[in-house]
């Protein structure tokens, strides 16, 4: 018979990346007791762990590399007083803030007062993707080609292709410059970028309007077969394949424990408050949307140690509201939830917006009406602040936004 | 009992053993060679298990739809029948002792028009003549009440309660581990490019030398045709049946509560959604007659005949992840039965044909074979009772080490998880490591352990777990 720790405690985060780690920074140095960080990797940190480029770090830090803001995002949490437990898993719900783990020490079984998801996304596996084709060895994403460069200084192979036009897609760029990979070609489905001073990776074309039709080759992958929009067909010859992007929040805690998700974002449906569904459980970072910036994320864990600590002192869980929802091209907004709470939303497009009109409206009538003076591409998300949240009717029926 | 011997493995780069030529030779470590093994180990025989590629079970074993069968729909009278009735009642006891993963989730054939309908009740009589008495027809309600998830137009299905999912990767690894500690001699990466029959012996000229054996056992799986060419023997074709598969995530698990077969037509078996023991939904498989015995790609219209088949018997497994996409072969040979034949002449028994019921019937086609070793030529001896095993468990609804404190606290290795997707612990791959035949590459541990065969395909722990096996090779 399997016998478990029971313990309590103020507060559980599940994750330390960016934002489990803001989040029990925050509510640590807000004075709440014990607030505990399970991580189920060796090492805390989350994906910076693995990204040897610049661009983290804060006002304060200055320019880090991945790993220096792991450890600097580590060390915030544990001197505000947090707990962080590394090589700990939780592994399922015993009741609403109640969650199993196992550990080297053994299995426990933890209640919080609240509960904090920050488990982080994934990008879309091959097979994910449909990708046909043999199963070669030489398939990669982004995250996993980065751990075998950079943690594990492993062979990864001599011509490579990266599938994908987003910024991580120049990071899996480096990454192979770094391992000393040659890159063939990157590849998107997307247009070129109008007056693009887009930065070539390495002097690789970017093949725009292609897709990835198959991969070739056993064991060991020979190429990848693409397919130009207007038929145009070729292989790509290639030891090596990059699948990067295609974010997808890995969400299984979040559904085992039964929180709805939002359909755009496939991450747990959240108000402005990074209130779930579940009265005392909260979600922020790439769980929610996938695909943000640490910057993001760590923004998120922070603005969740207000609500958290409104939610400790009085027990209150206001009532959800109608969810937000988007038609296309637009593709997910979070937060999705009406709510109390203010700051700003996120929204991504599937395809290039220039100077969109945005229209926000509930039941048939318009709450808001605002128009970037900015192209939009797609693959990144962009901002609109919450001023036209307070007009929402509680009670009424989803909001919908939608480009006019 | 069967003494225990210290393991021969033989790998690329490694010396074949000298000494007497081999009793027996066994051609080919899929599910059925490594029976056939297993079940020449109880005699006093010197086998020899020889396989082309560096692992066992590495051709259709690996890739096919996990199902043991009942045999509810073989043709009655046809060796296949009876070996598939007997394999499985063989099989399903062999896994309960030796901790083979094994759900018995039942099976519905949904009939979805009148057609299908109109052909239940005859299905259920060939059932009753195979000897499945437990089989029986359910109305819509009765169906829709079993499986909510089911699209929308069905009208009735029957029930064969006794099918089951079994692990296809441990139950050829459980064979070959028991042969090999009793003592038969395997040899990886060893492909038979020629052979010799001369004065009642064979000479195996092979990728790694020549090896001798009195008799030869053809378990070529796909390539059992060449082999017996190279005797000689063209008595049939393998015509490769590709079967593409798809994956879906252990989030869809609770969509599907049975193996959800169609009605069978004169194109075969069908598209069928059903659990696996691991916890995953699968899809599949379709089936493409094709010539390069070699083709184990999918392909962009075979994952979309898959789909279009799947939103219609479970809409809702479409909006789930999909965790990986595979495709086998089975070994048809135009013939609807088996093919297992002695050679007295040539000291030779082929055991061909062996189809998508392979997994289910090999330790029935294994007690056969062996049955034929008199006829053909071979004195087979006083048989003996094997030293028993118990493997890793990998199935979900067995206890996994990660939830069992006893375990973590006698070894702490197994409260720390590698793969976060499929919960495998740095105790379990140490162990996997550390056995009778163990892994070489990410596929073969993955096999073994489960290790890397998650949603993320690698996005987590890929890279740790080539670490691992790049470790581990001499």
């Amino acid at each position: 018979m399997t016998t478990r720790r029971e313990r309590r405690v103020d507060v559980l985060v599940v994750g330390a990346g960016p934002a489990g780690l803001a989040a029990a920074a925050g509510l640590a140095a807000a004075g709440v007791p014990d607030v505990e960080v399970l991580e189920r990797e060796q090492q805390a940190g989350g994906i910076p762990r693995h990204c040897a480029h610049g661009g983290f770090g804060t006002r304060r830090t200055g320019d880090l590399g991945g790993p220096a803001y792991a450890l600097h995002c580590a060390a915030e949490a544990t001197m505000a007083g947090a707990t962080l437990r590394t090589g700990v898993t939780v592994t399922g719900w015993a009741g609403p803030r109640t969650l199993d783990a196992t550990g080297p020490g053994g299995l426990e079984r933890i209640t919080a007062r609240a509960v904090v998801l920050a488990t982080g996304a994934r990008e879309r596996p091959r097979a994910a993707r449909l990708v046909p084709g043999t199963r070669p060895t030489g398939v990669y994403t982004t995250g996993e080609l980065q751990q075998a460069v950079h943690l594990h200084h492993q062979h990864v192979g001599t011509r490579a292709v990266v599938v994908g036009d987003e910024p991580v897609a120049l990071a899996a760029a480096d990454t192979l410059r770094t391992a000393g990979v040659h890159l063939v070609a990157r590849v998107t489905e997307h247009p070129p970028r109008p007056f693009a001073a887009v930065r070539q990776a390495g002097g690789a074309p970017l093949l725009t309007r292609t897709t990835v039709t198959a991969l070739t080759g056993r064991p060991r992958l020979t190429g990848v077969r693409v397919r130009h929009e207007y038929g145009r067909t070729t292989t790509l010859a290639c030891d090596t394949v990059v699948f990067t992007a295609d974010w997808i929040p890995d969400h299984e805690l979040a559904r085992r424990g039964g929180l709805p998700l939002d359909p755009g974002t496939k991450g747990p449906a959240h108000d402005p408050a990074y209130r779930t569904r579940e009265p005392g459980v909260f979600a922020v970072g790439n769980l929610l949307h996938g695909g943000e910036s640490a910057a993001t994320a760590a923004r998120e864990g922070r603005a969740v140690t207000g609500p958290v600590l409104r939610h400790l002192a009085t027990g209150a869980w206001p009532a959800g509201g109608p969810p937000l929802t988007v038609t296309p091209p637009l593709e997910w907004i979070a937060p999705n939830l009406a709510g109390p709470g203010g700051g700003r939303f996120l929204l991504r497009t599937g395809r290039r917006l220039t100077a969109p009109l945005l229209v926000v409206s509930q039941d048939g009538t318009p709450l808001h009406r605002r128009r970037l003076a900015r192209s939009v591409p797609p693959g990144s998300s962009f901002a609109l602040t919450a001023a036209w949240l307070e007009r929402v009717a509680p009670d009424g029926g989803a909001v919908c936004l939608r480009i006019a | 009992m069967v003494a225990a011997t210290t393991p021969t493995v033989t790998r690329a780069g490694e010396p074949l053993p000298d000494g007497p030529p081999y009793d027996v030779t066994v051609i080919g470590a899929g599910v059925v060679g490594t029976a056939i093994a297993r079940e020449l180990a109880r005699h006093p025989l010197r086998t020899a298990l020889v396989e082309a590629t560096d692992d066992i079970a590495n051709g259709t074993s690996k890739a096919n739809t996990a199902i043991l069968h009942t045999g509810f729909d073989a043709v009655p009278g046809t060796l296949e029948a009876r070996l598939v009735r007997e394999g499985q009642r063989l099989l399903a006891g062999y896994a309960a002792r030796t901790g083979i993963p094994v759900e018995p989730v039942g099976a519905l054939l949904v009939a979805w028009d009148r057609e299908q309908l109109d052909a239940l009740p005859g299905l259920l009589a060939k059932a009753e003549r195979n000897g499945h008495h437990a089989a029986r027809l359910l109305d819509a309600e009765e169906t829709a009440a079993r499986e909510p998830h089911l699209g929308p137009g069905a009208l009735g299905a029957l029930e064969i309660p006794d099918e089951a999912v079994i692990c296809p990767w441990t139950t050829p690894l459980a064979y070959a581990t028991q042969a090999v500690r009793a003592g038969v001699h395997l040899h990886l990466d060893c492909p038979v490019r020629d052979l010799a029959y001369d004065d009642g012996l064979h000479t195996l000229t092979t990728g790694r030398g020549t090896l001798r054996s009195r008799l030869l056992i053809n378990a070529a799986g796909l390539h059992a045709d060449a082999v017996d060419r190279l005797l000689g023997l063209d008595t049939f074709t393998v015509r490769p049946r590709r079967g593409q598969l798809i994956v879906f995530d252990k989030l869809a698990r609770d969509l599907v509560h049975h193996i959800l077969l169609p009605v069978p037509t004169a194109a075969g078996k069908g598209v069928l959604v059903a659990p696996t023991v691991f916890g995953n939904v699968l899809l599949g498989p379709t089936a493409e007659d094709i010539d390069d015995k070699t083709a184990t790609e999918s392909t962009a219209e075979g994952l979309a005949l898959l789909r279009e088949k799947g939103r219609r018997v479970l809409p809702r497994l479409l909006d789930e992840e999909v965790t990986a996409v595979y495709a086998g072969l089975r070994a048809a040979t135009g013939q609807e039965d088996y093919r297992i034949t002695a050679h007295p002449d040539r000291g030779l028994i082929t055991v061909g044909g062996i189809r998508s019921t392979g997994l289910t019937a090999s330790m029935a086609i294994a007690a056969y074979v062996v049955s034929l070793l008199p006829e053909a030529g071979l004195d087979p001896g006083e048989p003996g009772e094997l030293a028993p095993l118990t493997m890793p468990n990998l199935g979900e609804a067995g206890g996994r080490p990660y939830l069992d404190a006893a375990l973590i606290a006698r070894d702490p290795a197994h409260g720390t998880v590698v793969c976060h997707c499929e919960r495998v612990t740095e105790g379990e791959i140490r162990d996997a490591f550390a056995s009778t035949l163990p892994p070489r590459s990410a596929e073969g541990l993955a096999r073994r352990t489960r290790a890397g065969n998650g949603r993320c395909q690698g996005f987590h722990c890929g890279a740790a777990l080539r670490a691992r096996i790049e470790e581990a090779r001499p």
